[in-house]
């Protein structure tokens, strides 16, 4: 009969779907998919990147070292934590753990992300009194680096800035879509039989982190043992 | 069943299960945003379709006489963006790959329907972008938008357009994620890979470059955006950037674009071809991987557009090589559909007119493409009319007639109506004829050397391009005439039967057109696909021995 | 696939150290004088801990194949994109005229 968007289905599932495993697995598989396209998003970024650095690899030797590696290294740690209790507050949906529990994580999630916004604009305002935004304001002198002229670091920081921003945009998306799982949870939409959303989220949480896995030592580790 | 039937008799289906603007503009039923896709997409294509009339009327005269060297250049790159970005893109998949996929595979709807929605609003609002930055003043970087000169030097609305073409990405993007978790998790039960219609296949090798092609161009012409706003230097060669690195990535997504506008193009004429010569399709495995094989291939061949670029010689002669190889799935594919033609009864309806168009014009289309993937004959043939030709051969001859017949085809189904069958026929003849008077002279044009995107040409060559704006102006006639017949059709069409063609899949076992969701209740599947033939289509009838296919396991 | 699997906590934890001394080599391995070798060492360590967030906080060791599948697949796609540019850039100058002179570094400033 036509009337099986009404009744008889669980309310956990779509009409269009058959069964909420069906509505599970597609889910997963499509945010899968949405990230095999971020990949080849930010790949385009890293092939461009490949070619400029094999072309300058002394300039960005140079660039690479007016970056702070306690900064980087420190926003690695908070990610990488951020990714745990992101698994966490999953988990805690997964076995029925309660609304505290889940929000309690996910807070946690949002503030280490926030505290890894927080230090990237720390270091984007450090960047700024150094004349080192990749606009017409570049200027470049560097005693270290003799060699260096200005047009292959500004090609460097223009990667930085975009290769980081364009993270920080994802990682700012996410903080949003936590704070809509939070909502979610509250209004009681999340339980151990449906807790799709925030399995999704959580994926796409975990692959900003891996972008800044893959950034971390190719910005700010080039050459360092020089 | 008494809501399933109106007060005034009329049985309910989707078009008239609830009314208003608003159940229209907020939809989430696939078929509906299908039809909004084929509205807003007519509309760019007539935008188009002005700035390619505009093109062949200054080229009447050898003489730059009607618009200025700049004005010209804007209305080529106007009519490329529009056409390509925001016409042939989402051309099939957006509307009937929208329409059918669902039906075809027997589901109620495409696995994530908002998101199919939010596809076509970021499609409409790319849209806007690029049509304001062509009232503002037009772009003049060409559709490729070449560094330097798109990211340094142009004065036009580049960045408006950059966004517009940015934002459309993400909607195909989203299609493409929708619809290969749609045939991948919502196929009725029983409807393993092997039973799918062959458009699933075509579709679905569309979406895997849609997903996999797409983003790479999106952060490129990002980059070009920020490179004009913020003066960032990635592309610029003052700064010792690579404007050839722009070409590497942007052609590593547009030329598998092309294949993302021609293979919905081979999934129509797969299934229209064995319905009108009422047989099964000659070598289904081999026509269904060599979809996949060609989104493949798509990937591996992008550097031979730039032969003369400055790419080395060793790229070239890899990318070369290796372009050779879409011949041989491309030949498949033309192969099996002539041996699906061979002792069939063939009904030259006109969408099967349409195929035969098809085939003649995307084989001409696909040997040209050997000219130019030929190393020393392309340095000769690179911007050249012979490229132009090439691709409008493809594009035009292939998907747009593709699109025609596909609409043809199916139109009954979306619309209920059948559109009258003499100026149909009609309808073919001018595009064929008019499609091959405008692009057969410019193969010599080009040969004899004129290059593409100049607005005037020495004297010699005034006849051929005469004859060529002569038959644009029949091309455009057909397409007149098609939409008029088309509007016509929808008050005062004949009432479409369920399946006036008797044709075979599930699309066609639900009335015309189809009730909101769908299916009553979901078909389980126990035949081959195209089940023409006596024997299968007694096959088919005793489905009473309920065995699902054992493979019911989604992979 | 009818009960999702629940990993358990101390899978998470494990991970996550795993994590973090991969962190404390990337930057340690930094300081080292490999030669050529300090990029790929450096690579190799992301590419495992990139892994190991995959398989197990993203789950696709406990998923459907076909999960797994489409991750690889979008890193496969990657390295297509990176060989073929690479290897025009790398053949670029073979018994050619030298290249032109703004892809010298410092030809203008």
């Amino acid at each position: 009969m036509s009337d099986h968007a009404q009744g008889a289905h669980s309310l956990h599932h779509l009409h269009q779907f058959e069964s909420a495993e069906q509505q599970y697995e597609s889910a997963t598989l499509g945010m899968w998919a949405f990230i095999v396209q971020e990949i080849l998003f930010f790949g385009g970024l890293f092939c461009a990147y490949t070619v400029y650095r094999n072309t300058y690899i002394e300039a960005f030797t140079a660039g690479s070292h007016h970056l702070d590696i306690f900064w980087g290294t420190l926003n690695t740690v908070v990610l990488i934590a951020s990714s745990l209790t992101m698994a966490m507050a999953v988990r805690s949906a997964q076995t029925n753990s309660g609304p505290g529990r889940i929000i309690g994580w996910l807070i946690a999630t949002i503030i280490l992300g926030c505290t890894f916004l927080g230090v990237k604009a720390i270091e984007y305002t450090g960047k700024w009194h150094h004349h080192l935004i990749p606009n017409s304001t570049f200027q470049w002198n560097d005693p270290a680096f003799p060699t260096v002229t200005l047009g292959p670091a500004k090609i460097f920081y223009s990667f930085y800035f975009v290769m980081t921003g364009m993270h920080a945009l994802h990682m700012i998306i996410g903080v949003g879509i936590m704070l809509w799982m939070i909502a979610k949870v509250r209004r009681n939409e999340i339980s151990a039989q449906y807790f799709t959303p925030i399995e999704i989220s959580g994926l796409y949480w975990h692959f900003v982190d891996i972008v800044w896995i893959f950034l971390f030592p190719l910005l700010y580790l080039i050459g360092r043992h020089h | 069943m008494s809501d399933a039937v109106k007060a005034n008799g009329e049985p309910k289906n989707y078009l008239n299960d609830t009314y208003g603007i608003k159940s229209w503009l907020l939809t989430l039923d696939h078929k509906r945003i299908g039809i909004m896709y084929l509205i807003t997409l007519t509309a760019f294509f007539l935008v188009g379709g002005v700035f390619a009339a505009f093109i062949r009327l200054e080229l009447m005269t050898p003489k730059g006489d009607l618009f200025e060297a700049e004005t010209y250049n804007k209305m080529f790159t106007m009519h490329g963006v529009v056409m390509i970005f925001f016409f042939l893109i989402p051309s099939i998949p957006a509307v009937l790959g929208n329409f059918l996929i669902p039906l075809q595979i027997g589901a109620r709807d495409v696995a994530f329907p908002k998101l199919n929605l939010a596809s076509y609003y970021l499609y409409a609002l790319g849209g806007m972008f690029a049509i304001a930055a062509i009232l503002m003043g037009g772009i003049d970087t060409g559709w490729t938008f070449y560094t330097p000169y798109s990211s340094s030097y142009s004065n036009s609305f580049v960045s408006l357009a950059l966004v517009g073409v940015f934002i459309n990405g993400f909607s195909s993007i989203l299609t493409g994620v929708n619809f290969m978790v749609t045939i991948h998790k919502m196929r009725a039960p029983g409807l393993t890979w092997f039973r799918l219609p062959l458009f699933i296949w075509g579709h679905y090798a569309t979406s895997l470059i849609q997903v996999l092609g797409t983003p790479v161009v999106a952060i490129t012409l990002l980059l070009v955006v920020f490179e004009r706003v913020f003066n960032i230097g990635i592309f610029d060669p003052t700064y010792g950037g690579d404007p050839v690195l722009f070409q590497h990535m942007f052609w590593f997504y547009s030329h598998p674009a092309v294949y993302i506008m021609i293979l919905p193009g081979f999934a129509v004429i797969s299934d229209v071809i064995a319905c009108f010569s009422r047989k099964r399709i000659f070598g289904y495995s081999f026509v269904a991987f060599s979809s996949l094989a060609i989104a493949v291939l798509g990937f591996l061949v992008w550097g031979h557009h730039m032969f003369v670029s400055g790419q080395s010689t060793y790229a070239s002669m890899v990318f070369s090589f290796i372009t050779f190889f879409v011949a041989v799935p491309s030949a498949v594919k033309i192969f099996n559909w002539s041996f699906t033609l061979h002792k069939g009864s063939i009904k030259l309806d006109s969408p099967m007119l349409y195929v035969m168009g098809f085939i003649g014009l995307f084989t001409i289309g696909g040997l040209t493409g050997l000219f130019l993937s030929t190393l020393g004959t392309d340095v000769h043939l690179h911007d050249t009319y012979f490229v132009v030709a090439h691709f409008h051969y493809v594009m035009v001859g292939g998907m747009v007639m593709a699109f025609l017949c596909g609409l043809h085809f199916w139109w009954p189904k979306m619309t209920g109506r059948m559109y009258p069958e003499g100026p149909a026929k009609l309808g073919v003849m001018f595009v064929f004829a008019g499609f091959n008077l405008t692009f057969l002279p410019q193969f010599i044009l080009g040969y004899m050397g004129m290059p593409r995107r100049y607005h005037a040409y020495p004297e010699e060559w005034q006849a051929l391009n005469i004859m060529s704006t002569a038959g644009a102006t029949v091309l455009g006639l057909g397409f007149g005439l098609t939409i008029a017949y088309f509007i016509w059709s929808l008050f005062k069409g004949e009432k479409a039967p369920a399946n006036p063609f008797q044709a075979k899949g599930l699309e066609w076992d639900i009335p015309s057109p189809p009730i909101a969701h769908n299916f009553e209740a979901i078909p389980i599947v126990t035949w081959e696909a195209y089940p023409y033939g006596p024997e299968e289509a007694a096959s088919q009838s005793t489905e009473t021995a309920t065995e699902p296919a054992k493979e019911d396991e989604v992979v | 696939m009818s009960e999702h699997h629940v990993v358990p906590l101390k899978i998470y934890f494990l991970i996550f150290f795993a994590l973090m001394i991969g962190t404390v080599l990337t930057v340690g391995a930094a300081f080292v004088d490999m030669g050529f070798m300090n990029t790929p060492v450096a690579l190799i360590i992301a590419l495992v801990k990139a892994s190991l967030v995959i398989m197990f906080f993203m789950h696709v060791k406990y998923s459907h194949k076909l999960v797994g599948l489409f991750a690889v697949s979008g890193f496969f796609w990657l390295c297509i994109m990176l060989a073929l540019t690479m290897q025009d850039y790398y053949t670029r100058g073979w018994g050619e005229a030298p290249p032109v002179e703004f892809l010298k570094e410092g030809a203008f400033f």
